[in-house]
């Protein structure tokens, strides 16, 4: 019989809400095991509504282009655009005739295969084989790589007359240097004209494989339909070898700035460092001390400062976003071109002060009740719990991070944040990019 | 090849697979209508308080108040201080924001489910209780300036797409912004904004809907303790303003620092609420989803792939809206190709439709389409209750969710061909253009905010 995994999800953090500091449970309801061909599968049984949705994660982001920029998105764009006998038509027919969802995308990190559908054989069987055909038998057309290639260049000049995405761009690119973190992942207009098919399948043929790869499951599947579902997923991928390990990213050694010239309203403004890995041991006291300065919404620090007592922009906050190796720590604002200098100016003084200082015990409390008050919420969904799974999959998180994450939240305390915001963010090594008509700093 | 098959098990799936959730509805007697559908799979609640006020409600010079009343409505009462409102439901964990639409304006909290009554407690204290401070307003309003900038007059295919709209109507309501024309925002007075909030904030013109792991007879004694004592308003509904007939096809050019040209079609069609008979709503809705419900569909089949003409085309409409909008088509053409070889292929598409009848395997993926997507979207309690409000909101009922499926079912390639006959035609058309100017040129410039047109949003919803 499959379990509901949110039934006995929600009993435990009711009873971790209530005695945060006893016991806890500790019973596993991610369920873990290879497939014959070596693809680690994570399931979370949920039989509240008759659907699954299945992710193969494939380290295969933008990380692993090389010198071809731009390659791994153009192979996951690929995937599907003809597989077997099938044409992109047909594929697209398929999926969506039998009511299912399937999608593909490339990030930094990895590649990532979603389907969503009913769980009804009819429906779902048809669904399962053809994304295994997707996975296993992709046939690159060359007509379809000619337009996804176009397709690349129109997106590249979109980001052209964005701000936001020009400024996304340049700090990536002033923060990573040449760490594959720093790579384009959408690729240049020269390094999109190089790619060939060949480039397409040697990518698909090195990374697109078992032990390469990653099942997540979450659903109305009993143990052993779901076992079922992860071999037919995989069954025709090659065994392979998982991608080596990459770099780890070098500190930032001097402050850069740098301001891209655009004829927009508004200056739009990010300022950051390289920051923490997914697992990184000071995870939980900087995402606590983030919350307190530029993570929670309105209620931050800096949205307090910045919004709420100056009316200087719409939208400010910061973030950690971890990845395998150090993803960015960035502050971000937009406002109107004559203010820029001035919002720049409270972002740096606010961290300078924050990490100097830490968080108020009265912040931190603050944080640590909202975060895991507010974790029911993270995962009442298989939409979320899918995310989780792959997410802890991937990284290779343990498998009591759910279970232990109210636990890991309410540990967290006050020298502990001070400590790794000392360690680990230095407002003197930052990288400052504006983007906008003219230099806020007087340029 | 397969599609035929698959209908008839698509078919028994409503039945078989998904009974229905139940709603419970009430009226307080203020006039209050609380909704409420209990979801168990998760711990938690979502609470909604819908107004009906919108931008569609708003008239010339005071475009944009309805939202930027929505960011006043965090500013405090005369229990609960400026900021205080998000503080308390962030400190319990909970997620709070709101989002004002042409057709309501609605505030939200999601928590775990033991403490829904902090939600009522300050949703009920704000709706009769708010103090508008001027400061609070001139900063405030400061803010939803940069939302403007931010949304629309920093993106060309939105600002395009405002121009567009303003163009199609002339009359009716939905012409202006949600978030408001520039100077609108600028003039914007404390009289105007007290004079909105006294207008449309009361229990009875108001949907409090709540979906979650609650049982419907406490939420409706929490509701009737914290919003039962709350007095009612007179309410006067908004004059109709309807829509002049369009007597031919309009055109307009946006010539904007850009890179990539942008083309929008819109067509004057009915919405559910005005189609005559609704079969003509469902069909339209079918249109859209022929066109562009997902890879499979005839914009990205032969407009995207086959004759390679657009990097991107989608199609819309808007069936829940109160007032009739438009049928909008829109895409970037590809690389090598222009804006008007675009327009001729969106427009043979169109002509296709009138010409033929749709096939059995597209109408059939359509359906399955929306079938299945009836079940997915249990998986979320907010997108439930967003789909009560907004049917209760625009005077449809939530009732009408229940006849979606039967309704689209019931659509036959015979009345997507005659909807597409009808509406679909020169007389009720407007098209607009970007035309991108040298980006580089404008920078150099130097003053963005000068070189811009006034300013201006494409977006049918703002949150806060």
């Amino acid at each position: 019989m499959p379990t509901d995994t949110l039934r006995v999800l929600r009993a435990r953090i009711a009873a971790l809400l209530l005695f945060v500091a006893g016991p806890l449970a500790a019973a596993p309801e991610i369920q873990e095991w290879t497939t014959g061909g070596g693809t680690r599968v994570l399931f979370i049984a949920a039989d509240a509504l008759p659907m699954v949705d299945v992710q193969v994660v494939f380290d295969a982001g933008s990380v692993r282009d090389g010198s071809a920029y731009g390659l791994a998105q153009l192979t996951s764009e690929l995937l599907g655009a003809g597989a077997g006998t099938r044409d992109a038509d047909a594929i697209a027919a398929t999926f969506e005739g039998l009511g299912a969802r399937f999608g593909h995308h490339a990030q930094r990190d990895q590649a990532v295969v979603s389907l969503r559908s009913l769980t009804d054989p009819a429906l779902l069987d048809p669904a399962v084989e053809l994304l295994a055909t997707v996975l296993a038998r992709p046939t690159f057309p060359a007509d379809a790589l000619e337009r996804a290639r176009g397709q690349m260049q129109v997106a590249l000049q979109e980001e052209q007359q964005s701000p936001g995405s020009l400024a996304s761009k340049a700090f990536f690119r002033a923060l990573y240097d040449d760490h594959p973190y720093g790579n384009p992942a959408n690729g240049t207009a020269q390094s999109l004209a190089a790619l060939t098919r060949a480039d397409v399948v040697a990518f698909y043929q090195r990374h697109y494989v078992a032990r390469n790869a990653l099942v997540a499951i979450v659903g109305d599947l009993d143990r052993a339909a779901a076992e079922a579902l992860a071999e037919r997923v995989t069954a025709g991928l090659a065994a392979g070898s998982p991608a080596p390990d990459l770099p780890p990213v070098p500190p930032l050694l001097v402050p850069i700035s740098v301001h891209v010239d655009h004829p927009s309203a508004q200056t739009h403004v990010l300022v950051g460092q390289p920051g923490m890995r997914r697992g990184d041991p000071d995870y939980f006291a900087l995402y606590l001390g983030n919350h307190a300065f530029g993570g929670s919404g309105l209620v931050s620090r800096l949205s307090q400062e910045i919004r709420e007592q100056r009316g200087l922009a719409y939208s400010v906050s910061s973030y950690f976003m971890p990845l395998r190796q150090a993803g960015p720590f960035q502050m971000l604002l937009q406002t109107r071109n004559d203010q820029a200098a001035e919002a720049l100016g409270l972002l740096t003084a606010n961290l300078e002060r924050f990490v100097a200082e830490g968080p108020t015990a009265t912040e931190l409390a603050f944080s640590r009740r909202s975060v895991s008050g507010g974790f029911p919420l993270n995962i009442d969904s298989n939409g979320k719990l899918i995310g989780y799974l792959a997410m802890i999959g991937f990284y290779r998180l343990p498998l009591d991070y759910l279970d232990r994450f109210i636990e890991r939240v309410q540990a967290v305390d006050l020298a502990q944040v001070a400590d790794a915001l000392g360690r680990r963010v230095d407002p003197a090594r930052m990288v400052t990019v504006t983007v906008g008509p003219r230099n806020p700093r007087g340029g | 090849m397969f599609a035929r098959n698959l209908l008839l098990v698509l078919g028994l799936l409503p039945a078989t697979l998904v009974a229905a959730p139940k709603v419970h509805e009430f009226t307080l007697d203020n006039g209050l209508r609380l909704v409420v559908q209990e979801d168990h799979r998760a711990p938690v609640v979502v609470s909604q308080v819908w107004y009906k006020v919108g931008s569609s409600y708003e008239h010339d010079g005071i475009t944009g108040a309805s939202h930027v009343l929505e960011h006043m409505m965090f500013k405090g009462t005369a229990k609960v201080p400026a900021g205080e409102f998000s503080r308390r439901i962030a400190e319990l964990g909970g997620r709070d924001n709101a989002f004002t639409s042409r057709d309501y304006t609605a505030y939200f909290q999601t928590l775990e489910r033991s403490l829904l009554e902090t939600a009522f407690e300050l949703e009920a204290d704000r709706m009769r209780g708010l103090l508008l401070d001027p400061e609070e307003i001139a900063k405030e309003v400061r803010v939803v300036l940069e939302e403007r900038r931010l949304r629309t007059d920093d993106n060309p295919q939105a600002l395009t797409y405002e121009r567009f709209n303003a163009t199609a109507f002339l009359t009716s309501p939905v012409r202006n912004p949600v978030i408001g024309w520039m100077d609108d925002l600028e003039h914007l007075r404390l009289q105007d904004l007290e004079a909105w909030y006294r207008q449309w904030y009361a229990p009875n013109n108001a949907t409090l809907v709540v979906v979650g792991d609650v049982e419907p007879a406490a939420v409706h004694a929490l509701a009737q303790k914290h919003f039962g004592p709350l007095e009612p308003s007179p309410i006067v509904p908004p004059k109709p303003r309807p829509e002049l007939t369009q007597q031919g096809p309009r055109r307009l050019t946006v010539r904007l620092p850009a890179e990539v040209p942008y083309l929008l079609l819109g067509y004057k069609v009915p919405a559910l609420a005005s189609a005559e008979p609704v079969a003509e709503a469902y069909a339209l809705e079918v249109l859209a989803g022929i066109l562009d419900g997902g890879r499979s569909a005839r914009l990205a089949r032969t407009l995207v792939r086959g004759s390679e003409i657009a990097a991107s085309a989608g199609a819309g409409y808007s069936l829940h809206a109160r007032l009739p909008e438009l049928f909008l088509l829109d895409g970037t053409p590809a690389n090598g190709h222009d804006v008007a070889a675009l327009e001729q292929g969106l427009r043979d598409q169109i002509e296709r439709l009138q010409q033929e009848p749709v096939s059995a395997d597209e109408l059939a993926r359509v359906k399955a389409q929306v079938v299945a997507s009836q079940v997915y979207e249990r998986d979320s309690v907010f997108y439930q209750a967003m789909q009560i409000g907004i049917l209760e909101t625009v005077g449809l009922g939530w009732e009408r969710l229940d006849e979606y499926v039967a309704g689209v079912n019931a659509v036959t390639p015979e009345q997507v061909q005659a909807v597409a006959s009808k509406y679909l035609v020169d007389d009720g058309l407007t098209v607009a253009v970007l035309e991108p100017l040298p980006l580089a040129a404008a920078a150099a410039g130097g003053d963005g905010a000068a070189a811009r047109p006034g300013g201006a949003s494409g977006e049918k919803s703002d949150a806060n």
